[in-house]
């Protein structure tokens, strides 16, 4: 019989690729950003959580090699399925740019001679797209979610596969076996065997000799015995290295979505706040490995709601904007308390607010809501007409004049304006550029 | 009657077992098979997809053209463009043949009949794989380059090494020795060097400064080098060899680099020569066992059946004007040689007496197929059996095609005239020297403004083609050093 074995490698770390897929993406990485940015523009806020497909000149990973020209000289070919021709029949060449069977495949799959294309994932998408900005002040590590693992030694088992087998544990456990059970070694067996072949050797044997002999011959049985029954190795002496997943550090952010939906809210500026919020919510996902959302909106009252209420709800009432601060410090104290949770806060408004309120909120916020949040976001949403008057950023409603005169104060304050979703990615891009301070 | 193996499509390691039983008493007592050691390793698609993108290699250097591969033939593979092939198998001494979880029972008996045993016995028969391989060394040296280079990304950093494994992978195809054999005994010499470096840097862990590859060359080596250099006789056809000792910029890291390259390179070449014999052998191989295992009882008309469905797959074989042409496929033409062997030697007609006397009739197909495994490589092979009846069956046509024409040209088909031309044009395009340049390093003037003159043995009026030429000797260029020529002559 042969001799063959199986291996299970089901379990073996995956992505062992995975060196490769980083060489290749570094590689043709000016390309594939190109490739990101476009896909950007025309794609939707809404589907960027998916990966994607994208298409690079394959110039910039070609690998040459010499080969001959395909157009040139003469050759020979044989080919099969004939089925009409005979000796000496001429058939026309297909015209150039490959034969037509040849295109329309090329066609479907979406590749063609000066094109790559291939599939980023999610992970890989967005971190392109992310990749000159930088969350500010990304400071707490909490060790509250620990969802990621990651294998580390973990001593020694009985079981485990061969690549893993600890050969210096495995020969010393048999060797103290070994000993514990007097097998003979080799030499004592040969040393034994030698002394037979001296007693064999001579030619008439005195009757000490000969009982000697029997004695050894016994002996010699017994130490056979012994080795059979303590083998070198047994398999109760191999051990392997054992690896345990061990929780790796994580960490949790909260995002606090506050937004006025009072009657001048309407389903445009409702939609262009949503995009913000998905893009920070996205962003936040790359960071954090757990991020949780908590949806307030206001009128001259505030409440919790889930997402679906939230965007679609309608209700009526006056502005009252402090009423949704207030409100999220609520939830904040109850939920999430500060030292374990990175807040964010991001807030959408019309700008209009009842007079005197606008004083009150840039209070709460220079007292309460700034020096626990990582990050505040505002963002006044205009019509076009109305962001061409307030094309200086000093004026304004009286929300952002408010804000306006105490941001300075806070690095970690942004406010921007925004009218239609084009104007979405820039101010994001803006807000969390790596130098928020200026920006700001 | 016996019991059958399985009678679901689960599989289990203890069928695993059975099974192999079964088929290793097929293939060794009654085909009479001779391999290497089984080592079968169970895997998910996606590690088949990794390994797919490596050159199939359990072990390899990590380099960005592996990660296209990988790219793309994923997104082939989740689009549903193209199924995953459901066997890898290595040339080495154990033989590794990996095994898809997802297969069904039938499938893995499939795999371990063509893999384990068909590929198996041909590696290990086959003269081109005996002479120009090394199954035994073939992992560790794997391991050795992966190590190696991985250490050189890390001491010269990641562009540095990609520079010149992007410049080696580009004469790839002009690294190997077609005529010589390879100088094994100084590689392997080179090898148990470089192994004895690296057993000295474990005993000298703390040690580690001196384990980084080195830059400069220590003077017994060039002088060595010198040495090997002025033994070079040109026209040298292998480039990356020439390159790798003559170089006057390289360091020794970057020599070794190429050497790897060129290593790899070669190790290759043989299967690039017995496409259609190693697919056919490793087809004939599983289809006689599976039905063997059929007529014994050991598996039940269901499972016969499925395999019955996805080995005609394999050897299906489009006609040319269909879409889904590319060729002739290996499987099917090999698969097709060997089964007519087998008929000819059994059951031969008056054509087959007359094409083939030494062993029409006689029934040893066993050792026919044997002695042919053993002994040919493609050309040879098809030069020496292609029969009427496979032409027939294929109903091949030959066609002549002259760049300056519109019109392709038949000038044989499947007839009593045109059987003779049709085998030795076919044969023909199986030699490999027929579709890739023949370029080779004619001189170098290593004393004085070392150039380095490189010509083109045009075959046929056929002329390198222009879109990659610049392109690689771009990176001829960067090896070298200094000036590169390239002439193109007509042989």
């Amino acid at each position: 019989m042969n001799h063959f074995h199986f291996i299970d490698r089901r379990k073996n770390p995956k992505g062992k690729s995975l060196g490769n897929r980083q060489r290749f993406l570094r590689r043709a990485k000016v390309q594939i950003k190109e490739a990101v940015n476009k896909s950007i523009r025309d794609r939707s806020v809404k589907d960027l959580d998916n990966g994607e497909k994208i298409t690079i000149p394959s110039k910039s990973t070609a690998e040459p090699r010499f080969r001959l020209n395909p157009e040139s000289g003469e050759r020979d070919y044989v080919a099969p399925g004939n089925k009409e021709f005979g000796v000496g029949d001429r058939i026309k060449k297909p015209p150039k740019q490959g034969g037509k069977g040849q295109g329309k495949d090329a066609a479907d799959s979406g590749e063609s001679e000066d094109q790559f294309q291939f599939t980023l994932t999610q992970e890989e998408f967005l971190d392109i797209f992310f990749e000159d900005l930088e969350l500010p002040n990304l400071v707490k590590r909490t060790l509250k979610e620990t969802k990621a693992t990651a294998y580390r030694r973990a001593g020694i088992t009985v079981a485990g596969s061969p690549t893993n087998l600890n050969l210096i544990r495995t020969m010393r456990n048999a060797h103290g076996r070994r000993l514990a059970l007097k097998r003979p070694s080799t030499r004592e067996v040969n040393e034994l065997k030698e002394r037979l072949f001296e007693l064999e050797r001579i030619a008439f044997p005195g009757e000490g000799e000969i009982a000697e002999k029997k004695a050894l011959l016994i002996k010699l049985e017994e130490m056979e015995a012994r080795r059979r029954w303590a083998p070198f190795i047994d398999p109760l002496d191999v051990r392997y290295n054992a690896y345990e997943p061990t929780p790796v550090p994580t960490t949790a952010a909260v995002m606090f979505c506050l937004m006025d939906v009072s009657g001048s809210m309407g389903e445009r500026e409702k939609d262009l706040a949503k995009r913000f919020y998905m893009l920070l919510y996205l962003f936040l996902k790359r960071r954090y490995e757990r991020v949780d959302v908590v949806f307030i909106r206001h009128t001259h009252h505030a409440e919790e709601v889930d997402e679906e209420t939230f965007f679609y709800s309608r209700q009526s009432g006056g502005t009252v904007v402090s009423t949704a601060l207030e409100k999220m410090l609520e939830v904040q104290k109850e939920r999430y308390p500060a030292g374990e949770w990175n807040i964010y806060v991001a807030q959408a408004s019309d700008g209009y607010t009842q007079s005197g309120d606008a004083k009150r909120c840039v209070e709460m916020l220079n007292e309460d809501v700034m020096p626990i949040s990582q990050y505040y976001a505002y963002i006044e949403i205009l019509d076009e007409r109305e962001l061409e008057v307030f094309s200086d950023k000093d004026s304004g409603a009286e929300l952002w004049r408010a804000y306006r005169t105490f941001a300075p104060k806070w690095k970690t304050f942004a406010q921007t304006r925004i009218a239609k979703p084009s104007d979405i990615f820039p101010v994001f891009r803006e807000l969390f550029a790596k130098n928020a301070r200026e920006a700001a | 009657m016996s019991t059958l193996l399985f009678t679901d499509s689960e599989w289990s390691f203890d069928r695993l077992k059975a099974t192999y039983n079964a088929i290793e008493e097929i293939a060794l007592n009654d085909l009479g098979l001779n391999v290497y050691p089984n080592q079968i390793e169970i895997i998910s698609s996606e590690q088949m997809l990794d390994a797919y993108s490596s050159h199939g290699m359990p072990l390899m250097y990590r380099h960005w053209s592996f990660g296209k591969h990988f790219a793309r033939d994923q997104m082939m593979y989740q689009k549903g463009y193209t199924g995953l092939a459901y066997e890898i198998v290595i040339n080495s001494d154990p033989c590794i043949a990996y095994l898809m979880e997802e297969n069904t029972m039938t499938m893995q008996a499939l795999v371990m009949a063509h893999a384990s045993f068909g590929h198996n016995h041909f590696f290990k028969n086959n003269y081109l794989f005996r002479q120009w391989t090394d199954a035994e060394g073939i992992l560790p040296y794997l391991d050795f380059a992966k190590k190696y280079i991985s250490k050189c990304e890390d001491e010269y950093g990641f562009e540095e090494v990609e520079k010149i494994l992007d410049s080696a992978h580009a004469l790839m195809d002009q690294g190997v020795f077609r005529y010589n054999r390879p100088p094994r005994l100084s590689e392997a010499d080179k090898l148990a060097r470089a192994v004895a470096r690296a057993e000295h840097e474990q005993r000298t862990f703390n040690d580690i400064w001196r384990t980084l590859p080195t830059t400069e060359e220590p003077d017994d080596e060039a002088e060595e080098r010198q040495l090997e250099v002025r033994n070079i006789k040109l026209p040298e056809e292998n480039l990356l060899y020439f390159i790798e000792k003559a170089s006057p910029v390289l360091k020794p890291w970057q020599r070794e680099l190429v050497r790897i390259v060129r290593n790899i390179s070669q190790y290759f070449y043989p299967q690039k020569q017995t496409k259609v014999m190693n697919e056919g052998c490793a087809t004939f191989v599983h289809h006689y066992i599976m039905h063997a295992l059929y007529d014994k009882g050991l598996i039940n008309e269901g499972s016969i059946m499925e395999f019955l469905h996805s080995h005609s797959s394999v050897v299906f074989q489009p006609d040319f004007d269909d879409p889904r042409y590319s060729g002739i496929n290996p499987y099917a033409l090999g698969f097709a040689m060997m089964e007519d062997i087998k008929r000819i030697s059994t059951d031969p007609t008056d054509e087959d007496r007359e094409w083939f006397p030494d062993f029409a009739g006689k029934g040893d197909w066993r050792e026919v197929l044997k002695d042919a495994w053993a002994n040919y490589r493609d050309e040879s092979f098809l030069l020496q059996f292609l029969s009427p009846k496979v032409m027939r069956d294929f109903r091949l046509f030959a066609l002549h095609d002259d760049s300056k024409e519109a019109h392709y040209e038949v000038e044989a088909i499947h007839d009593e005239m045109g059987f003779r031309k049709l085998r030795e044009r076919l044969a023909r395009q199986y030699d490999l020297g027929m579709h890739e340049p023949n370029i080779q390093v004619v001189s170098a003037d290593l004393e004085g403004d070392r150039m380095i003159a490189l010509r083109h043995e045009v075959h046929a009026a056929r002329n390198l083609d222009p879109k990659t030429k610049e392109d690689v000797l771009w990176h001829v260029h960067r090896l070298w050093g200094h000036k590169v020529k390239m002439d193109e002559e007509a042989a």
